[in-house]
């Protein structure tokens, strides 16, 4: 006999840790859009937000109102940085460069975080409500549902800057030509700095809250490669595919993990990946790249 | 003319080549409509037309990289319409870039050995250990490329450099190069000579001859230069907006007044010979 | 000084080691490497034996990522793959050595078809995305199933080889070095034919590559099944090297371990395989010698992970910004230098 209150329980529950992968996934599309690189260290990315946060909220102590923001805008500092140094001086090269660069980068940023707050999970404070949120019968954990909301509330900001600041445009412009971009004026560099800084910062609002929940260690990296799931199901460059995939990616990960046992997870989102590579290699809303012979 | 009246007409030959009603649509681009035309063996055709027309285009479809929305290519005989571009090339399909494609990493006779691939018979097996059929292969090879490929276009004295140091002019000679290591039966030729300067031209026009005579291969190519194309083709074919709108000798072309029009606006087909004529005298004065 | 060298047939051309000078060193080395054993203390023999199974994976992965250009951050999936098959085998039904290692090749060999056939299909950032997807799947297995002996892993008896018993690192050099040997000799025929021909024009320009003859699914398949292949052996070897296998011996961290080789080394060199892995297995080394000389407390030890993991990744990001072509080319620009010497260039 089939528990549909269970059930429903479980997707609510899936769909708002999918909410946490869409805001990481558009971190990453963001980066892939403007700059096309692959940025594998997104996870990393994730967790030195996390950390950020830890170090002001908890390690100094300074009121909430003031740790967050400034984490998130540690992090952006971060990305600014990361950009600058490592992902700039690659331009001209292969893509794979980059790629590869992203790579040695995670394991820059694992090390860091082990040095210096070293490798055990740590607890972040608590800044969400604790009431817990009942959706008609069924009960949702309150740091999965505010997450959510305030996931939410990030996602919506981002792609309404997308959509009418200027600096939005400038980085849609960039995105499909850069050539053309720079004739217009457009200051591609500079954009190409934006991008990584408010991927950072959007990583770290993710970390945050991912931390919240169930706490921040070196190992939280591997929350990456979910999101690494989520945007090839997307499309690497789609922003609604980075939504409705960290969706169906929460929600499946949700349902593997009450049905089958947390270690299914992982599995489960493999099994996705492949799934979507056999049927459409371009993710759902990707662009089918046209390459010219 | 229509395909009809060319496969029906001349050439006692069955063409080597024939593209039929083909059509090829990137979303809402169409581009290419209904094309159409055959290439009978030992001749050399050129295809031409403005800008954009789609002469890329249909040599991508017919090296197999673009699928058509329609219509069909037979080669030999067979519709090789399905048929997936590797199997084209061990078929006899050989071809050029337009932007040169040499590979980056490797020397020129690397290069030029690659062409060969789809001929070799070489495993996984015999080349980790390198007896027997690997070496016999690849000496046998060595051999075949540097008596019939490197001497005839001459290119011996670069043979071990990498791609990437070697001029232009050179690069093109040595996509040439491994186009004809591919055995091929028809050589699908994009833009041979563009960025060349008269010299370079007139060694590659020669070389596009002597391939024809010496090796018995059908050229079939795109290209802008109108001199080398009037005086090398035995067949043109002009596309525009992805059409064929005229095909024929050379003469029966540039008396089009279709023809006239896709280029120079106006259908006015004096002015099309005296342009092109002026473009013919830096021929005859090497002549 | 040396200029060019004089060869007077086809085959003279194609050889691997093309000039006398060449020659003698390469009789030079294999001098040393016979009499190694017989000098070196056992440290060294240990670090031999790592050095040369290193010098395997590597071999394979550069086939991989630096000749095919695919990025893989599966090798140490596959490594497990061919150790566990190995552990597997010798202690459950003690079959030959060699067929061992053999059968731990095949095996990794397979999970990397599995793992290529939907991933190879389009791009290949995919397969690097599977691949580390791969890593974690095959920790879950190997601490899961029954027969890999679970969270504690497995641990078996020294191998077998004409009745020598494998116990020493001394006795294991004799393995292990031989066929690391014979493996690179493999990688570096591999491309002296049109199969890392092909390898190669896959890295550089794909789609070309197709239109000229080259089926890229089958390539890229063999590509990664023959890197997968060499990973199973050298985690073969590993197994009979360490005799302990645990589901912790083959992270993610291993595999960026051997990124990092073929980068530092020099992508698309067999050389560089080489330079590569016996640099990258020296540094920890070097490491731990900084650290013991330090004068403090024993905190520092913990310390030695995670400063070996900014390590790895700075000589990744530091190669690939300032030396792509990593210690291969260096090597190169010295030989260089001496051929033309006195003149300057």
């Amino acid at each position: 006999m089939m528990d549909w209150g269970y059930l429903f329980e479980v997707c609510l529950t899936g769909l708002a840790g999918g909410g946490l992968y869409a805001l990481a996934a558009l971190a990453f599309v963001l980066v892939y859009k403007a700059t096309r690189v692959v940025n594998l260290a997104i996870g990393e990315l994730l967790m030195a937000g996390g950390y950020l946060f830890f170090t002001f909220a908890a390690m100094w102590a300074l009121p909430l109102w003031l740790a967050i923001p400034a984490a998130v805008l540690a992090s952006g500092m971060l990305g600014g940085l990361i950009e600058r140094l490592v992902i700039r001086p690659l331009l001209g090269e292969p893509p794979i460069s980059a790629f590869m660069v992203t790579v040695g980068l995670g394991s820059i940023l694992v090390g860091l975080v082990e040095i210096i707050w070293g490798a055990d999970q740590r607890r972040l404070p608590d800044f969400m409500p604790t009431k817990p949120v009942m959706v008609g019968d069924a009960f949702l954990a309150p740091k999965v549902f505010w997450g959510a909301v305030i996931a939410a509330v990030f996602i919506a900001a981002v792609l309404l800057v997308f959509r009418y600041w200027r600096g939005g445009v400038a980085l849609r412009a960039t995105a499909s030509d850069q050539a053309a971009a720079y004739v217009v004026g457009i200051n591609v560099p500079r954009v190409f700095s934006l991008s990584w800084v408010v991927s950072a910062m959007l990583a770290a609002v993710s970390g945050i809250i991912v931390g919240s929940i169930g706490g921040i260690s070196s190992s939280m990296g591997v929350f990456g490669l979910s999101v690494l799931v989520v945007v090839i199901v997307g499309g690497l460059d789609s922003v609604l595919g980075a939504l409705v995939a960290g969706l169906i990616v929460g929600l499946v990960e949700g349902l593997a993990a009450a049905y089958l046992g947390g270690e299914f997870k992982l599995l489960a989102t493999f099994v996705v990946l492949v799934g979507i590579l056999m049927v459409r290699p371009y993710g759902l809303f990707g662009t089918r790249d046209i390459e010219r012979l | 003319m229509t395909t009809a009246a060319v496969l029906s007409g001349s050439g006692d030959a069955e063409p080597l080549l024939v593209v039929h009603e083909l059509t090829l649509a990137f979303g809402g681009v169409r581009a290419l409509s209904g094309v159409g035309f055959a290439v009978q063996p030992g001749s050399i055709t050129a295809v031409i037309g403005p800008n954009g027309a789609g002469k890329t285009s249909l040599f991508n479809t017919i090296s197999g990289f673009y699928r058509p929305s329609a219509g069909h290519i037979r080669f030999k005989g067979q519709d090789i319409t399905r048929i997936p571009a590797p199997l084209r090339a061990r078929m006899g399909l050989g071809r050029s870039f337009q932007n040169i494609a040499l590979f980056r990493g490797m020397t020129v006779l690397d290069n030029i050995k690659l062409g060969r691939h789809a001929h070799l018979k070489t495993n996984v097996f015999d080349a980790l250990f390198y007896l027997g059929r690997a070496r016999r292969e690849e000496a046998e090879l060595r051999r075949d490329i540097e008596e019939r490929i490197i001497d005839f276009l001459e290119i011996d004295h670069i043979r071990h450099a990498p791609v990437s140091a070697l001029s232009y002019g050179l690069q093109k000679r040595v996509e040439m190069a491994r186009a004809l290591a591919m055995q091929p039966e028809i050589l699908m030729l994009d833009e041979p000579v563009a960025g060349m300067n008269r010299e370079e031209t007139e060694d590659m026009a020669r070389f596009i001859l002597d391939v024809r005579a010496e090796w018995g291969v059908t050229v079939l190519m795109v290209e802008h230069d109108m001199g080398m194309v009037m005086d090398l083709s035995d067949h043109v074919v002009v596309l525009n907006f992805g059409q064929v709108i005229a095909q024929g000798v050379p003469a029966q072309v540039q008396a089009d007044p279709e023809v006239a029009r896709a280029y120079l606006g106006s259908g006015n087909v004096d002015e099309l010979r005296r342009k092109l004529q002026a473009a013919a005298p830096q021929r005859q004065e090497a002549a | 000084m040396r200029i060019g060298t004089l060869k007077e047939s086809y085959v003279a051309d194609a050889a691997l080691f093309d000039s006398r000078t060449q020659r003698a060193w390469l009789v030079v080395a294999a001098a040393c490497l016979v009499l190694l054993p017989f000098v070196a203390n056992d440290y060294w023999l240990y670090m031999a034996c790592l050095v040369a199974i290193n010098i395997a994976s590597s071999a394979g992965l550069n086939m991989l990522t630096g000749y095919t250009g695919l990025v893989s951050l599966g090798q140490a999936a596959f490594m497990g793959l061919g150790a566990y098959t190995v552990a597997i085998l010798q202690i459950r039904w003690g079959t030959p050595l060699l067929l061992n290692l053999l059968a731990g090749g095949v095996v990794a060999m397979l999970g990397g078809v599995v793992v290529g056939v939907p991933s190879l299909r389009v791009k290949g950032l995919y397969l690097a995305i599977v691949t580390i997807a791969a890593t974690f799947i095959a920790h879950f297995l190997f601490a899961n199933l029954e027969f890999t002996g679970g969270t504690s892993g497995l641990s078996m008896s020294p191998g077998r080889l004409f009745g020598v018993e494998l116990d020493t690192s001394f006795r294991l050099y004799w393995l292990i070095v031989p066929l690391t040997m014979l493996m690179l000799l493999g990688a570096a025929n591999l491309f002296r034919t049109r199969i890392g021909r092909a390898f190669i024009a896959i890295r550089d320009r794909d789609i070309s590559a197709e239109v000229l003859g080259i089926p890229l699914l089958r390539y890229k398949l063999l590509s990664f099944g023959l890197s997968s292949f060499y990973a199973g052996v050298a985690g073969g070897l590993w197994a009979y090297f360490f005799r302990v296998i645990t589901p912790e011996s083959f992270p993610l961290s291993m595999s960026i371990f051997f990124l990092a080789a073929i980068i530092v080394g020099g992508m698309g060199s067999t050389l560089g395989s080489i330079l590569g892995a016996v640099f990258m297995t020296m540094v920890p080394e070097v490491l731990k010698l900084v650290f013991d000389l330090l004068p403090a407390s024993t905190n520092l030890a913990v310390l030695l992970s995670p400063v070996r993991l900014i390590i790895f990744g700075a000589l990744i990001v530091g190669f690939l910004i300032f030396e792509p072509l990593g210690l291969a080319e260096m090597w190169r620009r010295i030989r260089r230098f001496f051929h033309l010497w006195p003149f300057r260039n």
